[in-house]
């Protein structure tokens, strides 16, 4: 892609101060330089956004199938569901939100919990306590994945096995050290005032935490939210350690099975594929705001 | 970004809060250190449980031969050797650089072109931003099977037939030995470049809009522009950007796994799924522990290197 030469003659357009509000100088006038940047706008909504479009198109069509992708289902049917329905796929479904919801329910409770130790209070060993947190963001499912199947399956001390359990699942997604450090981030802002004078009219801990510093944290909150409801939906190599079999899996890994099952047609996959987008589309279009901020704060504190 | 000076200096006047004397004082530090260890508890444990016991049993299996009933034999670095002698842990090693290599970059490069493409303050422009992102979004899992559709080796599969519009031949793409790792590479470089392009984005509305006026004025052109004004500006938070997606791409997993296995004929094995199948199809747990931690000694290494680099760039 070849950047529009637009900037020959700045002096002599209309408007000259709106044209420097973009690297490229985008002319908010109607004209050539306008044409293209729609014409390369639907390029890009093509690439980004059709394959979503067609997916949900596929979903609800009767005779989907890998060679017939339209934007638009050409008969409308809810078969695909319903076959979906009868391989099981509410049991994953219901797994999935599960594990989900109590996962980020348990790693914002800890994040909330620990940030407010790391950011509020001043203890010995907590350099090295701060050190654990980040690298327990260096420890992802994915490369300790085998030993920690095996303490699944035996948990040490306890002697309890969480395999087949959606425990299993919830517990080790629960210690997440970025919302960890979001959280505390967040509350090391928080003047110190606010505390003192809470602290002279004898709140305790809990209320100080619940009371005051949390309610402060809203923004934060949405952030730890919408990254953990990301990281936990996301998972994949976890629930597949962590299943006895698979009825235990989630939906985002029970359609490796569907795909796999020859008696079933392409558009239940699909319709497995959109069940399982759904829940984090929702999330996002609810939390955007959220998101963007976390994603920016994140890119520029590294 | 821009509240946190303020609220720092707001903060700083204030007087020095008074100490409780004596006993008093002594009586609530303990209960204060107490409250500390209470709130970091439900962190300890699970970290403990599900991050570190691993990490440890991972090192420790590493130097084992390990066989269930027989009981585990000690060998030392034997496992070490194992994976550095092996074949097709060497190739996997190649295809992982590669698929770094080309996904980082890549998702950074297209992430570039949209940030872009898509600066400005319209109310379409938001929308198409929302729309762009939704690959983020979603589930890894759930892109493998979207692409798995888009990539049907068919002629009339779906890219297929985009292609044949082109006037360019059917490819196999993940289904070929010379096209598949390619094919994952530009899954990669979708479902990454939106999300490099909204921290691009952030950093493009800090760039000095006088500073672009000033070179209008001097007549430069869009691409010294951009060379001149934009990218040094962004180059912080690229850098940045850059290093987490290399550190991250050394142990991507999902999306192989889900759209080819490491197939065909190993041509798409990475490090992980080589990992994966030596672990849990063969059984062969000393040596993949042993992978796992050579992969961790990396990450560590580039982890620590990039912070180091970092802080002595913020010093300066």
């Amino acid at each position: 892609m070849t950047p529009p030469r637009t900037t020959t003659a700045p002096r002599r357009r209309p408007s000259p101060s709106a044209r420097f509000d973009t690297a490229l100088g985008w002319s908010p006038q109607f004209g050539a330089n306008m044409v293209l940047r729609i014409a390369l706008c639907v390029l890009v909504f093509c690439i980004f956004a059709l394959p979503f479009v067609a997916i949900i198109s596929a979903a609800f069509d009767r005779n989907s199938s890998p060679t017939e992708i339209s934007l638009l289902p050409k008969t409308f049917t809810l078969q695909n569901f319903e076959v979906a329905q009868q391989q099981g796929l509410w049991g994953y479904l219901l797994n999935s939100l599960v594990i989900a919801g109590g996962g980020l329910l348990l790693q914002m409770t800890v994040s909330v919990f620990a940030a407010y130790s790391l950011s509020r209070k001043k203890f010995r060993g907590q350099a090295l306590v701060l050190l654990l947190v980040l690298m327990t963001m260096m420890l992802p499912e994915e490369v300790i994945g085998i030993p920690l199947s095996l303490v699944l399956g035996d948990l040490p001390l306890l002697g309890i096995s969480l395999k087949g359990s959606v425990l299993a699942v919830i517990l080790p997604v629960g210690i997440w050290g970025f919302s960890i450090f979001i959280m505390s981030e967040f509350m090391k802002e928080i003047p110190g005032e606010i505390e003192e004078a809470a602290r002279l009219d004898g709140v305790g801990e809990f209320r100080m935490l619940f009371t005051i510093i949390l309610p402060l944290c809203k923004p934060a909150l949405g952030v730890i939210g919408i990254f953990g409801f990301m990281m936990v939906w996301d998972q994949y190599l976890l629930p597949l350690i962590a299943a006895n079999d698979p009825s235990d899996y989630t939906l985002t890994v029970a359609l490796s099975v569907l795909r796999n099952d020859t008696t079933v047609g392409p558009g239940v996959l699909v319709a497995g594929a959109v069940m399982a987008m759904i829940p984090s589309l929702l999330v996002y279009l609810f939390l955007q705001r959220s998101m963007i901020r976390g994603i920016t704060s994140g890119a520029t504190k590294g | 970004m821009t509240a946190t000076p303020t609220k720092t200096t707001v903060s700083r006047p204030a007087p020095p809060t008074p100490k409780p004397a004596g006993g008093a004082r002594k009586r609530r530090g303990s209960k204060q250190s107490l409250a500390v260890w209470m709130f970091l508890l439900p962190a300890a444990v699970l970290g403990l449980y599900f991050k570190f016991i691993p990490m440890f049993e991972g090192v420790r299996l590493s130097l084992f031969k390990v066989q269930p009933f027989l009981g585990d034999v000690f060998v030392g670095f034997e496992n070490y050797a194992k994976v550095i002698g092996d074949q097709r842990f060497m190739e996997a090693l190649g295809h992982t650089v590669f698929l770094g290599v080309t996904q980082t970059l890549g998702a950074l490069l297209v992430g570039f072109v949209l940030a872009l493409l898509l600066e400005g303050q319209a109310r379409s422009l938001w929308f198409l931003r929302t729309a762009i992102f939704l690959p983020v979004v979603t589930a890894l899992a759930v892109v493998g099977e979207i692409w798995r559709i888009l990539y049907f080796p068919t002629a009339d599969g779906p890219l297929n037939s985009i292609l044949g519009w082109l006037g360019l031949g059917p490819l196999q793409f993940l289904n070929g030995t010379d096209t598949a790792l390619w094919s994952i590479a530009v899954v990669g470089i979708w479902s990454g470049a939106p999300y490099n392009m909204v921290i691009i984005l952030a950093g493009l509305t800090g760039v000095d809009r006088s500073l672009y006026e000033s070179a209008g004025v001097d007549g430069a052109t869009v691409w010294q522009r951009l060379r001149y004004i934009t990218l040094p500006a962004l180059r912080p938070s690229l850098v940045i950007v850059l290093t987490l997606a290399a550190i991250r791409s050394l142990r991507s997993f999902t999306e192989v796994y889900v759209l080819t296995g490491g197939g065909p004929a190993g041509s798409t094995e990475v490090w992980m799924t080589r990992m994966y199948s030596l672990g849990f199809q063969r059984n062969d747990i000393g040596v993949a522990s042993a992978a796992a931690v050579l992969l961790l000694v990396v990450t560590l290494l580039l982890t620590v290197g990039t912070q180091y680099l970092a802080k002595r760039k913020a010093d300066r």
